[in-house]
């Protein structure tokens, strides 16, 4: 593995082991002293060119753990706006001295382009509704030390799929573990044509949830593209949110999840966030671990995970 | 490659080491075993079962990994990360970490940070199987199985059955698979 | 002696195709005939001979963006590619929506001497939707073709009556035909791929709904009506339709609609980025399909040049366009095969009549203007470098069959291979 840049056509057998490494990465963050000195002397750069505070302090995090210095661009300090082109912003931040880089941006396959014109290992922190590839890693983490393994769980990805990178990161990563997926959205938010994914696609939330082990919930957005998606807040929730009642129904050792920031009482009821059955916080918790294992494999020693 | 020591040396060494461990520490009250993986983890599990037989009662070793603490990761093919596992609190008790092979330091001085990272023990012992030399830190082992003199291009194979399907220890030119 | 011979090429005469020579002198065609001595001899065995290459959809890109391309280099890769006359669009900066500067790019090219170019018109004013552009005076400038091309005249109103008026004085109306609410967010083809990148697509209802609704209008109107770059399926059946129905419609397809589809997007590769956009599989088939059977009239590049740091950003950022005159030949070979007659129709004789070139896309006889090339339609090459001053172009480092060998204008080489 030379970059992290999609979940789609991972080997299972890489992201078992990056999964094994990220549970081992989450007892160090338990420990007194978070911190071992991995990647001692190693510089790791967050290029955020859409900003998402949180992604980037995970990343920063995992890179001090594991001893990396980091540094940090945004556009809204740098020399974009002046027109300067996306290639001379990575040669230039890669003349610094950089020997990771860790690339968000609006835009699908920003981090291919970067892969294609520098050196070091790419580590796509989002790419516009395309790719999550981390957020994928900590959420199989999540699931995986839920429920002990993937395989043969069943799994709703529930909410705007169309325009989400989370959808489509988790849902490869998912169905390469053994997981079956169904992805459930308002006919708007299902995206035109899933005949090669690996999931089933439904409109209908009730008619698939109560056999489902966890229940993915994504964060709404109410407009896409120029137009409604759907007609309007309360009507998304009646249909499509996890309130308490729907909770009710789950199976009694099923899991909510959401990759955050929530909106409370559209997607998910304003406590099921709070129980113990969601988890939201751990999902967090194991960002930065499984983060940690990303790092670890691209720059800890020069073979293949 | 050629054997220097067969299942039986090895049960042997093992015996002796423990029986030392023991009489350096004056029992075990204080005592936690700690095994380096790969293969310094079925060589504390040994140590572990004959220091139960010893002393009575169940002794259970931890394992310790390194991977996170090597100063060579640049230089060295990435290995798996293997388990940490520290079975009680570290503070305040001797720590004895097993290996299977003593060789340049730098393993065990990985160790030493990861155990520093840890707690903060009284003391850190070292029992190892094979001493080998070729020492490239002020660093020795308080309980060696067997003195091996060896040149560079050597190299020393301790094989468990648990991980490899035979016990013994093997010298050659050429790397064990 | 003439000045030229063009020799042993089956040239493409008035009455045929022939194995004969040509001779050129004082910038015509003076002779067609066999054994004739030039003191420059084209040695054209095994090559078509026929009217210079007529591009009715190029984008020069002077005034206004000659950092991208100008009428020198556009012209010289014109030469290159087997042309001798080309359309120049009119979304230059300030566009060409009147008189001035129409008469600027053509007398520009004509100094230059690569290639004719012969200006669009805007149909709007600053090709804005709302205002007619000044097309009386265009018209007097010798433009025949109007357009707002690089944006779609969605607003019906406006349109009409400018068919109505381009219709009365013989002109032809033709339309970038992409719906642009449809459209709006969109950078590439909606479907599969599209789907798995999650970049907003551009259905293909979105060339439908305009063709469709400039068909009713064509039958209200009565004007000539040409789709550019046709890029679907239900696109191509729409004009053949309305071909049937006995309207007067045309439509062109451009190299890379034929060569690509968007399955070539998945490498996110800006080259790839053009509008309309890289429809699917099945589109590509029924694109090459028309320009077999004619359906399709013709063949035009839509030369889009880009420099190099504007396509070194996100696909979704990068702007539309790939260049294409130096390929387009290679690629109608490669469609068309080896009918040398449909070649010709396709890339230089209809293209000049739908655009009422004058002197250019005619079959081959004596005392005509030499607007002339050589093309070996077996020849293999692989492009690696281009005259345009942009090298957009996903076609380079790939090989190609068929290659142009000379191109003269007005009996002056403006291109000869290796030289
Ligand atoms: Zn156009």
């Amino acid at each position: 593995m030379n970059h992290l840049l999609t979940t789609e056509g991972l080997e299972r057998e890489t992201l078992e082991n990056l999964l094994t490494d990220a549970d081992e990465f989450a007892e160090v963050l338990t420990r007194p002293i978070p911190k071992v000195p991995a990647l001692r002397g190693k510089t790791v750069a967050t290029m955020f060119f859409e900003p998402s505070t949180r992604t980037r302090m995970s990343f920063e995090k995992a890179a001090k753990a594991l001893s990396a210095d980091t540094m940090s661009f945004s556009p809204g300090t740098s020399s974009l706006s002046k027109g300067e082109s996306l290639k001379d912003t990575a040669l230039t931040v890669h003349a610094m001295g950089v020997d990771l880089m860790v690339v968000r941006h609006g835009a699908t396959g920003t981090p291919w382009r970067l892969a294609e014109w520098l050196d070091i290992p790419i580590v796509n922190g989002g790419d516009g509704a395309h790719q999550h590839p981390t957020q994928a890693l900590l959420d199989c983490l999540t699931i995986k030390q839920r429920f002990g393994s993937l395989d043969g769980l069943e799994i709703a990805i529930v909410g705007d799929i169309k325009h989400s990178r989370v959808a489509r990161s988790d849902m490869f990563a998912m169905a390469t573990l053994g997981a079956n997926v169904t992805l459930v959205a308002p006919p708007t938010l299902l995206p035109v044509d899933t005949t090669r994914w690996p999931a089933a696609t439904s409109t209908d939330l009730d008619a698939v949830m109560e056999k489902m082990d966890v229940v993915y919930l994504l964060r709404v957005q109410t407009e896409r593209g120029g137009g409604s998606v759907f007609p309007s807040l309360p009507e998304y929730t009646n249909r499509y949110g996890m309130t308490s009642a729907r909770f009710a129904r789950l199976k009694p050792d099923a899991v909510v999840m959401h990759p955050g920031p929530m909106n409370r009482g559209v997607e998910i009821g304003h406590d099921v966030a709070d129980y113990e059955r969601a988890l939201v916080l751990q999902q967090v918790t194991n960002g930065v671990a499984a983060r940690m294992a990303v790092l670890f494999a691209l720059l800890g020693g020069d073979s293949d995970v | 490659m050629r054997q220097v020591m067969d299942g039986d040396d090895l049960t042997r060494v093992t015996r002796r080491i423990a029986h030392e461990i023991v009489e350096r520490n004056h029992g075990l009250d204080a005592t936690v075993l700690l095994g380096i993986p790969t293969r310094g983890r079925p060589f504390a599990d040994r140590l572990a079962s004959a220091l139960s037989e010893i002393e009575g009662k169940a002794v259970i070793a931890g394992s310790l990994d390194i991977g996170m603490y090597r100063d060579d990761i640049d230089t060295r093919p990435r290995t798996r990360i293997g388990p940490t596992d520290i079975p009680e609190d570290l503070d305040g008790k001797t720590v004895v970490l097993a290996d299977d092979v003593l060789f340049t330091g730098r393993t065990i001085r990985a160790a030493l940070d990861a155990l520093a990272d840890l707690g903060r023990p009284a003391a850190v012992q070292l029992a190892v199987v094979v001493d080998r030399g070729h020492r490239e830190l002020p660093i020795r082992a308080d309980y060696v199985g067997k003195n091996i003199p060896t040149s560079l291009e050597e190299h020393v194979s301790v094989r468990f059955r648990e991980i490899d399907g035979d016990d013994g220890v093997w010298i050659g030119k050429e790397a064990a698979s | 002696m003439f000045d030229i011979v063009i020799s042993g090429g089956s040239v493409l005469t008035r009455t045929g195709i022939e194995q004969i020579d040509v001779g050129i002198a004082d910038g015509f065609i003076a002779a067609l005939g066999s054994g004739l001595e030039g003191s420059e001899m084209i040695d054209a065995s095994g090559a078509w001979v026929g009217p210079g290459l007529v591009d009715l959809h190029t984008h020069l890109r002077e005034p206004g963006e000659e950092w991208k391309e100008d009428i020198a280099t556009g012209t010289a890769a014109a030469a290159a590619g087997g042309y001798t006359a080309v359309v120049a669009m009119p979304n230059t900066v300030p566009a060409i929506d009147n008189a001035q500067i129409a008469f600027y790019v053509s007398e520009r090219a004509r100094r230059i001497g690569y290639a004719d170019v012969f200006p669009a018109g805007a149909i709007t004013m600053g090709r804005l939707g709302e205002h007619m552009a000044h097309i009386d005076e265009l018209w007097d400038a010798g433009v025949r073709i109007f357009t707002d091309d690089g944006t779609s005249l969605d607003n019906a109103a406006v349109l009409r009556l400018a068919m109505d008026y381009i219709a009365n004085l013989g002109g032809v109306v033709a339309q970038h035909a992409v719906d642009s609410t449809l459209s709006a967010h969109g950078c590439m083809h909606e479907g599969t791929v599209s789907s798995r990148l999650g970049m907003y697509g551009i259905p293909s209802e979105a060339e439908e709904i305009v063709i469709a609704r400039d068909l009713a209008l064509v039958r209200l109107t009565g004007v000539r009506y040409h789709v550019q770059h046709v890029s679907t399926a239900r696109g191509v059946e729409l004009v053949a339709a309305a071909k049937a129905d006995g309207l007067p419609v045309t439509c062109e397809v451009t190299p890379h609609h034929l060569t690509f589809d968007h399955n070539d997007v998945e490498t996110t590769d800006p080259d790839f980025k053009m509008m309309p956009p890289l429809r699917s599989e099945t589109d590509r088939e029924a694109l090459r399909e028309g320009v077999r059977d004619g359906v399709i009239d013709i063949v035009a590049t839509d030369h889009a040049p880009h420099a190099a740091r504007e396509k070194e950003v996100p696909f979704e950022h990068a702007p539309n366009g790939v260049t294409g005159l130096e390929w387009a030949a290679s690629v109608a070979v490669e469609t068309i095969g080896d009918d040398m007659a449909r070649f010709f129709e396709a890339l230089s004789m209809t293209p000049a009549s739908i655009g009422q070139i004058p002197a250019h896309g005619l079959a081959l006889a004596a005392d005509q203007p030499a607007h002339l090339v050589v093309f070996d339609p077996v020849a293999e090459w692989t492009p690696e470098t281009t005259r345009s001053r942009s090298r957009n172009a996903p076609y380079l480092g790939t090989q190609r069959t068929g290659s142009v060998r000379a191109t003269l204008l007005s009996g002056k080489i403006t291109y000869e291979a290796g030289s």
